[in-house]
């Protein structure tokens, strides 16, 4: 990807966009921020809400430790500064999904303040190319319930279940200046929320929604005037709406125009976005401290506790793959980028360490190789996730152990692994050694068996053994190749190698 | 069975548990009261007179076969209906909640259940608990049981906004009631009609289940004709609520066991700021008799300054209609209660038509004046700065309790008025409060006992007020005057 300054050309000269992001995660936990009714997805409309989230006469609020010490937990994850005081407000405005009339949010003192988030726009390097993005707050706060219009000709039906669910507001600086950033740092922000566990970062299905603020300048200058996009539910919808939204502001300031502050709605069919209301209609939410809550005060120990909880963060790990284990920083950035990855290398690592009886630094590589080009190439021609690949953690470690040993080599490797996911297509899963005892695809090392067959080649070959004495070097492949065709694909590759030289070098 | 009705909750416990009556004779003589006045009075939303009994039935049983009783056993008490009652209505005394049965029962009024109380039914009130005279509930006023003396029948306010509480105490409808208590809803109808009644410190009764006016301020209490009674009551509905965020957490004191009428050692405030000019003479005096009866319990006297005390008045009608405005945003019509639907309307359409026609006059006055000191631009100027006042009124009290115990002060600037009298002017009507809304701002225990009678018959109450979490002293001072003041008056049965 191109690290060039992200530029708009207008007719009037190049135009730089601004943006910040408000992302609004979904906390992970059994029941919602206030009440005790159950948040998982999915579930018959109104069968998850309790008194307090119907707002019924004379309910109160009582904050879930649990969705606070999620919220805390992500801040520690970012670096961020946590408030051990803060406190609740209440944002009101009247909606039928808003059923006490207001939303319990914080405005005046968030649970977590400042904290920043590293993003790499270089995908075949995360070390080179990087750009820290400012995280201005987290504050937590309730969802609404949902509106559903398609049930009766007339009337909307209300459904309560996400009333009241945790959502953390994540809010960064405007430090992003384009759709690459955007989209590398919500992809950065939710491998984080990922790793920590305090969002499951399902955008499909709501768990984390964006609203996109975005301005255009020229360059060096102020910043303009910003439109906001409200409730954007995937990556690429974020890029998309900062692709519409900055080319269309250029397009009106360059006609003489303004920029209205404004809320606006991306449209995914369309790819663009239209006004929502402007700020002469915005509401005005008078924001107060909620009087049925007290202020949030932590101790020390209960944030000392979220800390220790914390796991090792993408970035971290990176770096211990890449100093500890010795892979380069592109592999270890294709297998820390998801959380999912990561454990299931580290499952693999440690199987193949002790299945070699080596340390884990020592197959790491084999490890890692092996796991994103052969696995996750199988995978993908399956149209599978690592989630649920047929393969587990301890048969790819006893694939490898076949390799490291030299039972086997790399390129009967892939044959075996082919033959592995057939098998667990077809029902039961055969292991690597199995297979290979099985289809007989034991290498091939016995010194005395291969110079036969070298000598067979050379003989067979004699003109182009000349050639090759003649000082066409490159000749060598074709007798490896031919070697190792005669033997089935079978014969150690090394042991062919050396035998080969040893028989050129002898010819005569 | 008349006698019956005259006993208050110490002696009805005693009765049932020594036999001397069962507690549905109890109950039956109440229910007939209830439903000999409520023509006249008007205090009951809802009877109950079932439930009353299904309760006693089950007390008398417990005693029957051995089993403990509890602190309010026997006892036939009334609800104001601002408890949510399970399978009872609940209407906070508006259009809005008419016909909202709730499937939940409130914190409060279980633990009155489960000490051995009975529900006679759900008494009147001002509409979300907001006014001074019972006039602005959806469902009539009530009207008090006392009449001026010589012959003037103006019927009379019992005070608000727990009136149907008052009115059906003073009128032996119940021997106690439940009130709750935000600006002095329940001091000020105690003192209109010579009952007793104890705001407890804010937290220390569970909010939860009661419809809420004004969260900071709203905290529940007992009302009944003795400082005995109030004691017994306040024991059986206090207690930390794991429900309520701003429940206290700690200890339920004994209360009635810790009752003690002599002051000796204790030192009495008299706040000068609340001698005000043009006070009415009859109630100076009666403050002038509580100073001499304390004394006489061995109390000193001492004088204190509440500086702050003239912006209290202000700073609440600021504070309490900005957290009901946002109280109220959920009667909406959308889940339950009213809904106004008119041909063709939209959901604003249908927010407008409800709210209009379910909320009275006073409520959306206050919605007005709530919503107006939250709005952008006047946030700053009302709200913040009403809470920084509210900050100097409560340190004002500290300061002062540096120097005395209690505090003893008028509980009205008047006795009962006329219904009507103040129902055209709400800043006359607000002025009710003057003396009892700072301890409400401070979150203080307070309580009104009644003092004697003014030269037209009409009672007169004082009010004491303790540090927080000290009932017990604010108690015991309400008993030194109680046992001195020799209140026995009752209004003439008329109705």
């Amino acid at each position: 990807m191109s690290t060039a300054a992200y530029r708009i050309q207008g007719a009037t000269g190049e135009w730089e966009v601004v943006i910040g992001l408000e992302v609004h995660a979904q906390v992970v936990s059994k029941s919602k921020l206030f009440s005790g009714a159950a948040t998982a997805f999915g579930a018959e409309p109104n069968t998850q809400v309790s008194l307090v989230d119907a707002a019924m006469p004379g309910m109160l609020p009582v904050p879930n430790k649990e969705c606070i010490r999620q919220a805390v937990r992500t801040g520690l994850a970012i670096d961020a500064q946590i408030n051990k005081w803060s406190r609740f407000d209440r944002k009101n405005y009247f909606y039928a999904d808003l059923p006490q009339g207001y939303q319990i949010s914080q405005l005046y003192h968030p649970l977590v303040g400042e904290g920043h988030i590293d993003i790499s726009l270089d995908d075949k390097n995360p070390e080179a190319d990087v750009k820290r993005i400012g995280i201005e707050r987290i504050h937590v706060e309730q969802d609404a319930g949902k509106l559903m219009h398609d049930q009766h000709p007339t009337m909307s039906y209300v459904d309560l279940n996400r009333s009241g669910v945790a959502l953390m507001e994540i809010v960064s600086r405007p430090d992003l200046r384009s759709p690459a950033e955007a989209g590398a740092y919500l992809r950065k922000l939710r491998a984080i929320l990922r790793y920590v566990g305090s969002c499951d970062g399902n955008m499909e299905e709501g768990s984390m929604r964006a609203d996109v603020n975005v301005s255009v300048r020229k360059p060096g200058e102020e910043f303009g005037t910003r439109t906001e996009t409200k409730n954007v539910n995937s990556v690429r919808f974020v890029m998309a709406t900062i692709e519409h939204e900055a080319s269309r502001q250029v397009d009106v300031l360059e006609s003489g125009g303004k920029i209205v502050q404004e809320t606006r709605l991306f449209d995914p069919d369309t790819g663009t976005t239209r006004s929502m209301r402007s700020k002469e209609d915005a509401h005005d939410y008078r924001y107060f401290p909620d009087p049925d809550l007290l202020p949030l005060e932590l101790d020390d120990d209960f944030v000392e506790d979220c800390r220790r909880s914390l796991p090792e963060l993408p970035d971290a790990k990176r770096h211990r793959y890449e100093k500890a284990l010795g892979l380069t920083p592109y592999v270890a950035g294709v297998l820390t980028a998801e959380v999912e990855t990561a454990r299931w290398f580290e499952a693999l690592l440690a199987e193949a360490a002790a299945k070699q009886g080596k340390g884990e630094e020592a197959v790491a590589k084999q490890a890692a190789n092996w796991l994103t080009s052969e696995l996750f190439g199988a995978l993908n021609r399956l149209g599978r996730s690592l989630e649920d690949s047929p393969v587990s953690p301890a048969q790819g470690a006893e694939l490898l152990a076949l390799i490291g040993n030299g039972t086997i080599s790399g390129s009967i490797a892939k044959q075996v692994l082919e033959k592995m996911l057939e098998s667990g297509a077809n029902g039961e899963m055969v292991g690597a050694e199995a297979i290979v005892e099985r289809e007989g695809l034991k290498q091939e090392s016995d010194t005395g068996a291969i110079e036969a067959v070298v000598a067979k080649v050379l003989a067979d070959n004699a003109d182009k053994v000349a050639q090759y004495k003649g000082g066409k070097e490159a000749l060598f492949g074709f007798f490896v190749g031919q070697t190792m065709k005669a033997m089935a694909g079978k014969g150690n590759p090394q042991v062919v190698n050396e035998l080969l030289k040893k028989a050129l070098a002898n010819y005569v | 069975m008349s006698e019956l009705t005259e006993l208050g909750v110490a002696a009805i416990r005693e009765g049932v548990a020594k036999g001397e009556f069962a507690a549905v004779e109890v109950a039956e003589a109440f229910n007939a009261n209830v439903a000999a006045a409520q023509g006249a009075l008007n205090a009951f939303i809802v009877a109950t007179p079932d439930k009353a009994i299904e309760a006693a039935r089950t007390v008398d049983a417990a005693r029957a076969a051995g089993k403990p009783l509890g602190k309010m056993a026997g006892v036939p008490i009334g609800m104001k209906d601002l408890f949510a009652t399970k399978g009872v209505q609940t209407t906070a005394a508006s259009h809005i909640l008419e016909g909202f049965t709730p499937e939940y029962e409130s914190t409060v009024s279980q633990k009155l259940w489960d000490a051995g109380a009975g529900m006679l039914g759900k008494l009147n009130l001002d509409q979300f608990a907001m006014g001074s005279s019972n006039e602005t509930s959806y469902f009539g006023n009530v009207v008090s049981p006392w009449r001026r003396a010589g012959g003037d029948n103006a019927a009379l306010a019992p005070g608000g906004s727990s009136g149907g509480s008052s009115a059906a105490i003073a009128a032996r409808l119940c021997p106690a009631a439940t009130g709750t208590d935000t600006g002095g809803s329940i001091r000020q109808p105690a003192a209109f009609t010579g009952t007793t009644g104890i705001k407890p410190t804010y937290g220390r009764c569970s909010r939860w289940g009661i419809v809420a006016f004004a969260s900071s301020l709203d905290q529940a209490g007992p009302m009944a004709r003795s400082v005995r009674d109030c004691a017994i009551m306040l024991e059986a509905m206090a207690g930390f609520d794991p429900k309520d965020s701003t429940s206290l957490d700690l200890p339920v004191p004994e209360w009635e066991a810790g009752l003690a009428p002599s002051l000796a050692g204790k030192k009495v405030g008299i706040p000068r700021e609340y001698r005000m000019d043009g006070m009415d003479a009859e109630v100076a005096k009666s403050w002038d008799d509580g100073v001499a009866w304390l004394k006489d319990s061995g109390a000193e006297i001492v004088d204190i300054s509440l500086p702050h005390t003239r912006y209290a008045l202000p700073t609440y009608y600021i504070i309490a209609p900005a957290e009901a405005s946002s109280n109220l945003a959920r009667y909406d019509g959308v889940r339950y209660g009213l809904r106004d639907l008119p041909d063709g309307a939209n959901l604003q359409d249908m927010y407008a038509a409800t709210r209009a026609a379910g909320f009275g006059d006073e409520v959306k006055r206050r919605i007005l004046i709530g919503t107006y000191v939250l709005s952008a631009g006047f946030y700053d100027a009302y709200y913040t700065q009403a809470q920084k006042v509210r900050t100097l009124i409560s340190r004002d009290f500290t300061a002062a309790f540096n120097h005395c115990d209690v505090i003893l002060a008028p509980t009205t600037p008047t006795a009962a008025f006329a219904l009507g009298d103040n129902s055209d002017d709400p800043l006359a009507m607000y002025l009710n409060d003057v003396f009892s809304v700072p301890a409400s701002l401070a979150g203080l225990p307070a309580m009104s006992v009644p003092a004697g009678l003014n030269s037209q018959g009409l009672p007169l109450g004082l009010q004491l007020i303790g540090r927080p979490f000290d009932e017990q002293g604010v108690l015991n001072a309400g008993l030194a005057i109680e046992s001195r003041a020799g209140f026995t008056a009752k209004p003439d049965r008329w109705w």
